[in-house]
């Protein structure tokens, strides 16, 4: 069975799994819509208050709530010892991490495309005036936080306190993806496409996923078989 | 070439040694029996042998090769304390899933054909997390199996199993041995171990006591061994 094929196995099953139970989904969409619907009571902002603090706010509720899927991604393999079946079967980590980070990716994704109109409502702001380029920023950031979340799911999958061991390791080596994500946010929230000025944030975060799958392919295989 | 070789083997959990300059040989078509008290290594060695642990040193091969390569371990079985299977899945979900990831030609069918070997299929489209013990047991067996392995490693397979399992699982693992296909089992449990095992190994704090083939007088006698080469 090709590399491909095998990332396509893993994810469906994890896919397949997570919609049967939906407990990282439900957890982390309810997480999500539950923070922009506070934040939304707390400040009562105006129009250019709501500009300038929508990439923030998206992106921190998308990090943390990511993090609730990502917990899941390998504990998930730890009842029933599946995760020993896993690494005994004849697919490369890599094709293991991918299919799972594909997963996550599709999960998370899902999470936030159900957030941004929840936002565009309650802080009245026109978040598809940008569409195809705010779709690319989501795209690219949702990758890094995914990819990022996936390793160290898989690091982290035995540890007791990995719940919180998790957002600990996670966030400092997301900041300069979450910096690039968030002004590019903020940018095309209030209309402006991406020009001169930002594309080095958008290059940035293109240069973060690239360089941080490349390193996890690697590494993975280690971290899998102790 | 032996099917399994392990040779020189230590293995380090922080300063302290569950595995001493461990040496064994398990020839194709024989069956070795890992015994030994708790703590005596068992677990870790299957572990290793199977490729999902690291020796701290020396090494293991698998008909000649290492055992993280990939066509290994497409020649490995292996039964561990867990069974293995996904809850959230069909029995048949998780069986074609396997079927797939080691690359059958036709891991639906395959997956049906264990189903009705080991007694599951009617509850085919069932969600494990729905079956009894024994039925996912089974469905552990029929997973260890499906790839029909060169090389079964099993680590205390007779442990909880309910009668019908236990009863199923000896005669796969008797079909394996006439298939002259390998099997290394862990157990504590020495007389269904000693009525297989065609060889005894004990390990006795991470070193191996004894290793060599198991004659009549030690199958009639299973506390023998302990007696002879343990602590008593």
């Amino acid at each position: 069975m090709g590399f491909f094929r095998q990332v396509l196995v893993m994810a469906a099953k994890d896919l397949r799994a997570e919609l049967r139970t939906k407990e990282a989904l439900n957890a982390s969409l309810a997480f999500a819509l539950v923070i922009l619907l506070l934040f939304s009571f707390a400040f009562d902002p105006t129009e250019e208050t709501t500009r300038e603090i929508s990439g923030g706010l998206l992106w921190i509720v998308f990090a943390f709530a990511g993090a609730l899927v990502l917990n899941r991604s390998f504990a998930r393999e730890l009842p029933n010892d599946c995760l020993d079946a896993l690494v005994a079967a004849p697919i490369s980590g890599a094709a293991l991490f991918l299919g799972k980070a594909v997963a996550n990716f599709l999960l998370v994704l899902a999470v936030e495309l159900v957030s941004l109109p929840v936002f565009g409502i309650f802080y009245n702001v026109r978040w598809t005036s940008q569409f195809g380029e705010l779709m690319l920023v989501l795209a690219l950031g949702t990758w890094a936080l995914t990819v990022i979340g996936t390793i160290f799911s898989a690091l982290t999958v035995n540890i007791r306190l990995r719940e919180v061991m998790l957002p600990m390791l996670t966030y400092p080596i997301l900041v300069p993806a979450l910096l690039g994500a968030m002004q590019l946010t903020t940018g095309l929230m209030a209309g402006q496409p991406i020009g001169p000025d930002t594309v080095a944030w958008l290059k940035m975060l293109i240069g973060f996923d690239v360089v941080y799958t490349a390193v996890s392919l690697v590494l993975v295989e280690s971290v899998l078989v102790g | 070439m032996s099917a399994v070789a392990v040779d020189g083997v230590w293995k380090f959990y922080g300063d302290f040694p569950a595995l001493r300059d461990v040496h064994l040989e398990a020839a194709a078509g024989s069956c070795l029996a890992l015994i030994g008290r708790n703590g005596a290594g068992k677990t870790t060695l299957l572990r290793i042998i199977a490729g999902f642990s690291r020796p701290g040193r020396g090494q293991v091969r698998i008909f000649g090769n290492p055992p993280r390569e990939t066509e290994t371990r497409r020649q490995i079985g292996f039964i561990g304390h867990g069974i293995s299977v996904y809850d959230e899945l069909s029995a048949l979900e998780n069986l074609t899933l396997f079927g797939r990831l080691y690359g059958l030609a036709d891991p639906r069918r395959s997956a049906l054909e264990w189903l009705e070997r080991t007694g599951l299929e009617r509850v085919r489209n069932g969600l494990v997390r729905e079956f009894s013990r024994g039925m996912r047991q089974r469905l552990a067996v029929a997973r260890a199996f499906l790839h029909e392995p060169a090389v079964l490693l099993l680590d205390e397979p007779f442990t909880a199993l309910d009668d019908r399992a236990i009863a199923v699982l000896q005669t796969l693992l008797r079909q394996a041995l006439s298939e002259r296909k390998t099997i290394i089992l862990s157990t504590h449990q020495l007389r269904e171990a000693l009525e297989l095992a065609s060889h005894v190994a004990l390990l006795n704090r991470g070193q191996a006591a004894f290793c060599g083939p198991c004659t009549p007088e030690m199958a009639s006698d299973p506390g023998l061994i302990y007696a002879r080469y343990g602590e008593g």
